[in-house]
C-alpha cells in the first residue's frame, strides 16, 4: 500500500472524511416478519443483518437454564461470499466463534436478563458484502461495530428491555491523529485499530478490543475518539428507532 | 469431569478478603507471582512457571510454499492446547469457549503486533518460505493462563534457532546444525500480556489473578504491551462495564509490569546462552533437579489483633450464660430408652464390630457421663435385667439407674467410632486385646 496517504496534509482521509467523521449510516428495523426482532444496517460499505428470537424456552439441554436470568446466545456467521476467496465453513472457525463470544458478552451486560429467568434469547448476526477478511486475520473493527449496532436495533425491535443502547465504533491512529470509524482501506493498512462498544448514557464500556501497536500515550485520544463516535452513532440509532415507532403507530391508527 | 462449583462461603470469603485488600497468597494488589523460566536441551523449548501455572512452549520450523497473497512473507502459526493434566475439568470436547478465546488473543497479540519479521523468513520468493510453528501446552492451571502462555511463546521464539539457508542463483542449500550454526529469528519486540481481574462491578482490581480469584471475578481485561510502552493488544472480556480512566490506569500499571518481566526474560535468555557456550549442563533435567522437597511455608499475613480482647470480653459480658444441659433419659417403651437427640449413624458396619464388646460395668457410668446431648445413644434391651427401674406411662422419666454390677446384654451404640475414641480409654485397650486374642 505504498504511496497511499491515509491522512492528507489538509486533514482529509482517503474517502474525503475528516478525522472525526463517521461514514453514512442507514438502518431499518423490522425487516423480517417472522422473527421476533430484526434489523439491517449499512455503515458506508459495511452491511450487517441481525435477527433476534426470544425470549423463549431453552432449546437443547435444560441444564443450561440459569435460574435467575436469561441465557443470551449469539451466533456470528460470515456469509461465504463476503470474503475475497470463497470460504467453505461460515460457522465453526475460530474467528466466527470469537465474534460470537464477544457479542454475547456485550449483550449479556446490556440486556436486563433478570426479567426473563430460565429462558433464552438468540441473536444471529450476519455481515454482508463489502467486508473482506484478509488471511492475516486482522480484527475487522468495522464488521464488529456494524454487527453490534444491528443487533442493538434488532433487540429493540423485539421489545426486549435493555439498560441502554449499545453503540459500537472503530477507531484508529495515523500520523498523530485519531481517526473514527475506519473504512476497509484504513483497516487494511495495518495501523492500530480499536473497537469499542459503549453504553452512551453512562459512558460505560461494554467491550474493548485493540490490535496492532499503539503507544500508551496515544491510547487516551483514540479511546476518546471512539467514544465520541459511538455517541454519534447513538444519536443516529435513536432517530431510527423513533422513526420506526412513529411509522408503526401511524399504521395502528393511534 | 465437570468443574466442581465454588461454594457460596468460599466465594463470599474471597470477595470479602478482596474488599479488605487481602489476597489469599499474601500478595499485594499489583503483585505478580514468581516467574520461573527454564529451557530444554533443544533450541526453542522452554517451560514458564507463573506461580503454579505452568506452560510448555515449543517452536519448530519447516520449509513450505508461501500463501498466495503474501508471497514474500513467512508463515507464523500459534496453537495453545489445554492439556487434560492441567485441570480436572479440561476434557477434549469441553473446552471450546475458553480455548477459542485464548488462542485468538495469543494470535492477535503475537501476529498482528508484528513482533517477528516475517520478511526475513522468506527463502525463495513465491516458492519457499519458513513456516514457524509455536505450540504451547498448559501443564498446570492455577489461574492466568494467558500471561504465562504469552511469556512462554515469546521466550520460546527468542530462544529458537532455525537452520541456516543460503541461496546461490537457483540453488538453495539447507545446512544442518553440524555444518553451520543455526540462526536466531529476528524479533522486533517482545509483547507480553498482563491480566487485570475486576470484582464488584469494577470497584476492585487485581493483577495476575490465581485460579480461585478467577472464579469469583466479574471480568478480565488483558493488555499486551512491550517494553517500549507500545500497546499491542487490549481485550476486555466477561461482561464488565469499564470506564475510560480505569482502562488508562491499567495501561500504566501494565507498562511497569511488562518492563520487569522483560528484564527477567532477558536475564534468563542470557544465562542459558552463557551456560551453553561454556559447555555446562543445560536442559530441563538440570533445572528440575534443583527443586528439593522443602516444607511449605507461607508468611504470616499481618492482622490487627489489638482490639480482639476487648471485643471478646464485650461479647462474653453481653451474652447470657449457657443453659445447663442435663441429659435426660427418655423411656419410649419397655426396653427402649433414649438419651439426647441422636445423630444419624454414618458408620453402619461398626455395629457388628461392637456387638461382641463386653463393656465392663464400671465403664458404663463413664460412658454415660461423657456422652453429651449431641451424641445420641440408643440403648436397646436394658430392661429385663435391671430390676429397680421405676416405670411409668409418661415418657418424661427422670432417672434410670443402671446398676453398675449387672452386665446389660448389649449396648449397641449407634455413634460413630470417632466419637467414642476420645473419652474412653479403657475400652479401647480391651478391644485391642480381644482382637489379638482372636
Amino acid at each position: 500500500m505504498a504511496g497511499l496517504e491515509l491522512l492528507s496534509d489538509q486533514g482529509y482521509r482517503v474517502d474525503g472524511r475528516r478525522a472525526g467523521e463517521l461514514r453514512k449510516i442507514q438502518a431499518r428495523m423490522g425487516v423480517f416478519a417472522q422473527a421476533d426482532g430484526s434489523a439491517y444496517i449499512e455503515q458506508g460499505n459495511t452491511k450487517a443483518l441481525a435477527v433476534v428470537y426470544g425470549p423463549h424456552e431453552i432449546r437443547g439441554s435444560r441444564s443450561r437454564a440459569l435460574p435467575d436470568r436469561a441465557l443470551v446466545n449469539c451466533q456470528y456467521s460470515s456469509a461465504t461470499f463476503s470474503t475475497g476467496e470463497r470460504k467453505r465453513r461460515p460457522h465453526g472457525d475460530r474467528k466466527s466463534c470469537e465474534m460470537g463470544l464477544q457479542l454475547r458478552q456485550t449483550f449479556e451486560a446490556a440486556i436486563l436478563t433478570q426479567l426473563h429467568p430460565r429462558s433464552q434469547i438468540d441473536i444471529y448476526v450476519q455481515p454482508l458484502r463489502g467486508v473482506v477478511s484478509l488471511q492475516v486475520l486482522q480484527a475487522d473493527g468495522g464488521t464488529y461495530a456494524a454487527c453490534v449496532n444491528a443487533a442493538t436495533l434488532a433487540v429493540l425491535d423485539a421489545g426486549i428491555p435493555m439498560r441502554d443502547f449499545v453503540c459500537a465504533c472503530s477507531a484508529g491512529f495515523v500520523d498523530g491523529t485519531a481517526l473514527a470509524d475506519l473504512s476497509h482501506v484504513e483497516e487494511a493498512a495495518g495501523g492500530p485499530q480499536l473497537a469499542l462498544a459503549l453504553l452512551p448514557a453512562s459512558g460505560q464500556i461494554a467491550l474493548l478490543e485493540m490490535d496492532a501497536r499503539l503507544h500508551e500515550d496515544h491510547l487516551e485520544w483514540v479511546l476518546e475518539a471512539a467514544a465520541q463516535a459511538a455517541r454519534d452513532v447513538h444519536t443516529l440509532l435513536d432517530r431510527v428507532v423513533r422513526q420506526h415507532v412513529h411509522e408503526a403507530s401511524i399504521l395502528l391508527g393511534d | 469431569m465437570k468443574e466442581t462449583p465454588l461454594s457460596n462461603c468460599e466465594r463470599r470469603f474471597l470477595l470479602r478478603a478482596i474488599e479488605e485488600k487481602k489476597r489469599l497468597d499474601g500478595r499485594q494488589t499489583y503483585d505478580y507471582r514468581n516467574i520461573k523460566i527454564s529451557f530444554g536441551t533443544d533450541y526453542g523449548c522452554c517451560i514458564v512457571e507463573l506461580g503454579k501455572t505452568r506452560v510448555l512452549g515449543q517452536v519448530s520450523c519447516e520449509l513450505v510454499a508461501p500463501k498466495l497473497n503474501r508471497a514474500t512473507e513467512g508463515i507464523l502459526f500459534f496453537n495453545l492446547e489445554l492439556s487434560q493434566m492441567a485441570a480436572p475439568s479440561f476434557e477434549p470436547g469441553r473446552q471450546s469457549d475458553l480455548l477459542v478465546k485464548l488462542n485468538r488473543l495469543l494470535e492477535r497479540c503475537l501476529r498482528n503486533s508484528k513482533c517477528i519479521d516475517t520478511e526475513s523468513l522468506c527463502v525463495v520468493a513465491g516458492e519457499k518460505v519458513w513456516q514457524i510453528r509455536v505450540d504451547l501446552h498448559l501443564l498446570n492451571h492455577d489461574g492466568n493462563i494467558i500471561d504465562a502462555a504469552s511469556i512462554a511463546a515469546i521466550v520460546a521464539l527468542c530462544h529458537f534457532r532455525r537452520p541456516d539457508v543460503s541461496v546461490q542463483g537457483e540453488e538453495v542449500t539447507l545446512y544442518t546444525p553440524e555444518e553451520r550454526d543455526p540462526v536466531a529469528l529476528s524479533i522486533h519486540h517482545m509483547p507480553i500480556c498482563v491480566s487485570f481481574a475486576f470484582f464488584q462491578q469494577g470497584t476492585y482490581l487485581l493483577v495476575d489473578p490465581n485460579e480461585r480469584e478467577e472464579r469469583v471475578m466479574d471480568g478480565l481485561l488483558v493488555i499486551a504491551m512491550n517494553k517500549h510502552r507500545e500497546i499491542c493488544t487490549i481485550q476486555s472480556s466477561g461482561g464488565i462495564m469499564l470506564l475510560k480512566d480505569q482502562v488508562l490506569r491499567c495501561s500504566k500499571i501494565a507498562g511497569v509490569k511488562v518492563a520487569e518481566i522483560t528484564e527477567l526474560i532477558q536475564k534468563a535468555l542470557e544465562n542459558d546462552q552463557k551456560v551453553r557456550k561454556e559447555g555446562g549442563k543445560f536442559g530441563f533435567a538440570e533445572s528440575i533437579a534443583n527443586q528439593r522437597i522443602t516444607t511449605f511455608k507461607m508468611e504470616k499475613a499481618p492482622i490487627d489483633t489489638s482490639d480482639v480482647e476487648e471485643k471478646a470480653e464485650e461479647i462474653i459480658a453481653e451474652a447470657e450464660p449457657p443453659s445447663e444441659v442435663v441429659s435426660k433419659p427418655v423411656l419410649w417403651t419397655s426396653g427402649t430408652a433414649q438419651i439426647g437427640e441422636g445423630v444419624e449413624n454414618s458408620w453402619g458396619d461398626l455395629e457388628d464390630s461392637e456387638k461382641d464388646e463386653d463393656e465392663g460395668g464400671s465403664d458404663e457410668a463413664v460412658i454415660l457421663d461423657k456422652m453429651k446431648m449431641d451424641t445420641g445413644v440408643e440403648v436397646s434391651d436394658i430392661g429385663s435385667q435391671d430390676a429397680p427401674i421405676v416405670l411409668s406411662d409418661s415418657e418424661e422419666e427422670e432417672m434410670i439407674i443402671l446398676e453398675p454390677d449387672k452386665n446389660p446384654k448389649k449396648i449397641s451404640t449407634q455413634t460413630s467410632a470417632k466419637q467414642e475414641k476420645a473419652p474412653i480409654k479403657k475400652p479401647v485397650k480391651r478391644r485391642k486385646k480381644k482382637r489379638t486374642a482372636n
